[in-house]
């Protein structure tokens, strides 16, 4: 009975067609829909009830005609074929070849949407991930299996440093590593470009693409992410490799779940966004991880643009709520030609104190770091007097901390985009700019620290 | 119809009639009884019913319910959402509706799959049981029958249910016994013989009586500077900690669950991520009590719904979570809740009613959030138990109000019903200044009432230097205000040394790692640090009020190591009397430095 064929539906509402009197169907189910040249599209049954069935039509309902358009309830919900043939292939955002290559077989086939992994199950990340780039390594370190977004700005390098992390990190030093990347809502070029490094740069073969370009159904975005996270879980819990996962653009996502939302006519929450966002949200960013006595992992780096760069804006808030983290970008150091332009003091990892430190990175990364923040946060203080009373009538202990700032920003955090540090290089060059500031400042270091890293330099 | 009412309640079946997420409907609901727990369609998805309106049932399902069709059947289990509370909760990890993971992770393999049906305590597993009643005794609700040894620490009490009242006919043997055995059988007036099993069931909307509530008078030491010494909270209270993301409230609640001084601890992962349970499940059984030595899993009691997790079920993890801690004050001990985050919880009220399509209040949150948040924390408190013994529970609940805006409703309305408000601040966050509680926003009403404690047990003039220290902080407040206009150095002298005795205060006491051996800090370790600084403080003000230069003051090995005395160990009595040596000596020494230099002149 779930196969039986309906023709005819009553209303069609944006992205849904209304069906009557059906019955046996199941919610979350997929549907074909198939208009009066014979095309098909995909749905999903949204909500069902003993008057009506409504199916959410991906692609979109345009050309639909009530009368004419035909509905099969496939009894099964949205899956994607899972094998190792993907590695290297690109996708559209339902995970149908993209490439012109041809389906792809064998494998088996799962629920897109996953299940929630037993917090027990789970093992908790500590392994460092060397990204080369020192603001991230020291001071917002990475760690496998965390998700980590990066939040960003229209216009500001969050490519450039997803590829640089991509290409640099230490995970894909081996065979065992593979990154699964998928673009939802974005421009034609951003994708090239991403396609484009990764594979300049020696990794074609070990990457699978997901894309669903700004011009294509905004529906399917909505599977997109879905189809990336359940590939990348496959390839690391079954095939046993580290999985770096880039999503990008977040913002993209929530916008069409949020113009769905609205469409269904529900009722929606902090600015038109539904109620359920964040669990929505939890339940994308939640499929990263390391699971015990399974030797792969899965790494998870989102990329949202900030609506008017807005920290406080419902999808950078509540993604932060969820993820281990966040490296947040700044316009004003990217104006001031700084790159990677990564504001430190709003970026977190919270993994990190696991993670670094001794049998990790180096015994003394953990006060380093913590140093490295509060003087950079009086940094900040001091600028804002500055502008006010001029940088002439500052103290003596004030301008030294300026200089620190200076000195922090063209030195340690600017770099290349291909320059890969060492993380013992990185800490030396921290301990070496905190050695221009007066001691009293140094709150954060032990005694010990101070005599073993900073004498050095001082005396 | 009349007939309907005569059928057994375990032969009732609804039909499904609307399925739209974790809300379904149901009709042929007349003989299901509100708040009833059902089970739906083939697979048994667990629910529970949340409205009646005629034939038809509003059912909140705490599973998945993908797949799931309507003409399904419902059917009813004749009670309330309930959990079994008996021997095996210490040390166990659940999951919001009881379930226990680690079963479900041997039944069911890494995920959590829809339709899993497990005991929440194993009733095998064989306990050393000790009678305490004997035969012939009168029996009341809350009176102790047996005792069995759940962990070196924890004597589990097997009490006999609220509403018993009789004489005891028959009581267990000492000796080993499983936990599904019954423990006593008692005839009441009426002559009829109840038996008392081991493992009982409470269902969890509904609150433990007690016989009497206590004031609060005793502090909940949590080892953690800020909140001992100027923001403390009783044994029996109730705190919030609101903050933006990335302030450290899970932290700070780790920090809580790890040092507090409680015999039984309730962790509750509200819609939090999977991998700070993980997190505590690591670390907890290596971690030692400080006072007892033992590791902590063995007063932990761990219960997640993480936020991937369905969302009805952590609804329901809250009232789970503080159930059990009222079976463990029911039994005279001292229990702390730490609910991380109460706004994941108060978001599943949002989507649930948004999927009622009840009418929203504030901000989409159903009209009933503060009565929900009233009655949850009211279930706090120190009491008289009818065991005759006094227990209390503190509760403390992690709020996260969206872009870190306390004037949102949860935050709002949570302070209404807690008497202690650590307020998380963005800026120390950024800074990375942990715990990042704001000394300006907090609050603590307790402060009064275990100042009684403090000076009795740890020294005379606790409260004297907490209202010091406090003055400075206040006045230093509105010191870095002219700062950030004019810059420190116009300044009197006296203004800056205040500034300076605050900056002392933030980086040398108030400021704390989460790890290492500052993790746990006793409040005598604290003191010592703030006589040191408040000694400092006062000395300083004579020299500054005879003209001697603050530059002169600070500037010295001596001063700067105020900041790192928290790196000793609080025993370390002679590196405390040493430093405070050395202060003294250099201050001395500026002073008559000082006179030398004027009688010369």
């Amino acid at each position: 009975m779930a196969n039986a064929e309906y023709i005819g539906v009553k209303d069609i509402i944006g992205p849904f067609v209304l069906v009557e009197n059906v019955s046996g169907v199941g919610y979350g189910e997929l549907v074909d829909i198939r208009d009066n040249k014979g095309r098909i599209r995909h749905g999903q049954v949204k909500s069902l009830s003993e008057k009506a069935t409504l199916v959410q039509v991906f692609t979109g309902t345009g050309d639909l005609i009530p009368n004419t358009t035909k509905l099969r309830f496939l009894g099964k919900p949205l899956e994607i074929r899972l094998s190792k043939n993907m590695l290297g292939r690109t996708f559209n955002g339902l995970g149908e070849p993209r490439d012109g290559c041809g389906e792809t077989y064998g494998g088996k086939r799962v629920n897109i949407n996953g299940l929630p992994l037993n917090p027990m199950a789970r093992q908790y990340p500590k392994d460092f991930i060397n990204t080369g780039i020192s603001a991230i390594d020291t001071l917002t370190t990475l760690i496998r299996g965390q998700k980590l977004p990066i939040f960003s700005g229209n216009g500001l390098p969050h490519n450039q440093l997803a590829v640089q992390i991509a290409t640099q990190a230490k995970i894909m030093g081996s065979d065992d590593f593979a990154v699964v990347f998928a673009g939802i809502g974005i421009k034609h070029d951003d994708a090239a470009y991403f396609t484009q490094e990764l594979s300049n740069r020696g990794h074609s073969n070990n990457i699978v693409t997901f894309l669903n370009l700004a011009d294509d159904p905004v529906i399917e975005r909505i599977a997109t992410p879905r189809m990336a996270l359940s590939t990348a879980e496959y390839l690391a819990y079954e095939l046993g490799l580290h999985v770096l996962v880039i999503i990008t653009d977040m913002t993209s996502y929530c916008e069409a779940l949020r113009e769905i939302g609205v469409a269904a006519g529900e009722v929606p929450s902090r600015k038109g966004y539904p109620a359920y966002l964040y669990s929505d949200l939890a339940s994308l960013y939640e499929r990263a991880g390391v699971v015990r006595g399974v030797s792969g992992s899965v790494t998870q780096i989102p990329i949202l643009t900030m609506p008017n760069d807005d920290i406080t804006h419902p999808i950078p808030d509540l993604t932060g709520f969820i993820t281990e983290g966040q490296i947040v970008l700044s316009r004003d150091l990217d104006s001031r030609n700084i790159y990677p332009p990564i504001d430190i003091l709003t970026s977190l990892s919270r993994l990190m104190k696991d993670g670094i430190g001794k049998g990790y990175t180096r015994e003394d990364h953990p006060s380093v770091s913590s140093q490295l923040f509060a003087s950079y946060s009086r940094v900040q203080e001091v600028r804002s007097l500055a502008g006010v009373v001029g940088e002439d009538e500052l103290s003596k202990n004030d301008r030294m901390l300026l200089e620190f700032g200076k000195l922090f920003e063209e030195k340690f955090l600017k770099q290349g985009k291909e320059e890969e540090r060492e993380i013992g290089y990185s800490l030396d060059m921290a301990w070496e700019i905190l050695s221009n500031l007066p001691r009293s400042e140094l709150t954060r270091v032990s005694l010990t620290d101070i005599h073993e890293h900073i004498r050095k330099y001082t005396d | 119809m009349e007939a309907k009412t005569n059928i057994a309640p375990n032969n009732k079946e609804g039909t499904v009639t609307f399925v739209n997420g974790p809300v379904i409907k149901a009709s042929n609901m007349r003989n299901f009884a509100m708040r009833e727990v059902v089970k739906v369609g083939p697979k048994k998805l667990m629910g529970e019913i949340i409205s009646m309106d005629g034939d038809n049932a509003t059912i909140q399902v705490y599973e998945d319910t993908d797949g799931l069709s309507i003409y399904e059947t419902v059917t009813g289990s004749g009670e309330s959402l309930s959990i079994e509370v008996g021997p095996g909760l210490i040390g166990s990890f659940f999951d919001g509706i009881g379930r226990p993971l680690n079963a479900l992770l041997e039944s069911e393999g890494m995920y959590i799959s829809p339709g899993t049906s497990v005991n929440m305590l194993n009733h095998d597993k064989v306990w050393d049981v000790t009678p305490v009643a004997k035969p012939g005794d009168l029996i009341t609700g809350g009176m102790v029958i047996a005792t069995v040894q759940e962990t070196p620490l924890l004597i589990h009490k097997i009490m006999a249910p609220p509403d018993t009242e009789g004489e005891l006919t028959w009581v267990i043997s000492k000796g080993q016994h499983k936990g599904g055995e019954m423990v006593a059988k008692v005839k009441d007036a009426f002559g009829r013989e109840v038996s008392i099993p081991m493992i009982q069931r409470w269902p969890v909307r509904t609150p433990r009586l007690y016989r009497e509530r206590l004031l609060p008078n005793e502090p909940f030491v949590t080892g953690q500077r800020v909140i001992d010494g100027l923001f403390p909270i009783a044994k029996g209270g109730t705190a919030c900690i609101p903050g933006g993301f990335g302030t450290g409230k899970t932290v700070t609640q780790h920090q809580l669950a790890k040092w507090g001084d409680a015999q039984v601890v309730i962790y509750i992962g509200c819609g939090e991520r999977g991998n700070e349970m993980t997190d505590v499940l690591e670390q907890f059984p290596v971690l030692e009590d400080p006072r007892s030595g033992r590791p902590l899993m063995e007063r932990t009691i761990l219960i997640a719904n993480t936020s991937n997790m369905p969302v009805a079920a952590r609804e329901a993890s809250i009232y789970t979570g503080i159930t059990i801690a009222e079976y463990f004050r029911d039994m005279g001990y001292d229990v702390a809740i730490m609910a991380d985050s109460t706004s994941r919880w108060a978001e599943a009220l949002r989507e649930l009613s948004g999927r009622l399509e009840e009418i929203p209040a504030e901000e989409g949150f159903p009209a009933y959030l503060p009565s929900r948040l009233a009655e949850f924390y009211e279930r706090a408190g120190r009491v008289v138990t009818f065991g005759g013994e006094n227990g209390s529970i503190t509760v403390i609940g992690a709020v996260s109000p969206p872009g870190g805006d306390f004037t949102e409703p949860v935050t709002r309305h949570t302070k209404r019903f807690i008497r202690c408000f650590w307020g998380l601040d963005k800026n120390l966050a950024n800074a990375r200044h942990y715990p990042a509680i704001s000394w300006i926003d907090s609050y603590s009403e307790y402060a009064e009432e275990v100042n009684g404690w403090f000076c009795s047990n740890i020294d005379p003039r606790w409260g004297e230097v907490r209202d010091e220290v406090r003055q400075i902080l206040a006045e230093d407040n509105k010191v870095q205000q002219v700062i950030k206009l004019v810059g420190e150095d116009v300044l009197p002298d006296d203004q800056r040394l205040v500034a300076f005795t605050a900056f002392l205060i933030k980086n040398g006491y108030l400021q704390q790692n989460s790890f290492g051996s500052d993790s746990y800090s006793p409040p005598s370790k604290g003191f010592e640090i703030l006589e040191v600084i408040m000694e400092f403080y006062k000395k300083a003000l004579g020299l500054v009020r005879k003209g001697i230069p603050i530059s002169l003051i600070k500037e010295d090995e001596s001063v700067d190591s105020i900041t790192h005395l928290r790196e000793l160990s609080p025993d370390d009595k002679d590196g405390f009397a040493l430093a405070r040596k050395r202060i003294n000596v250099h201050l001395d020494r500026v002073a008559a430095e000082r006179t030398r230099k004027l009688g010369g002149e």
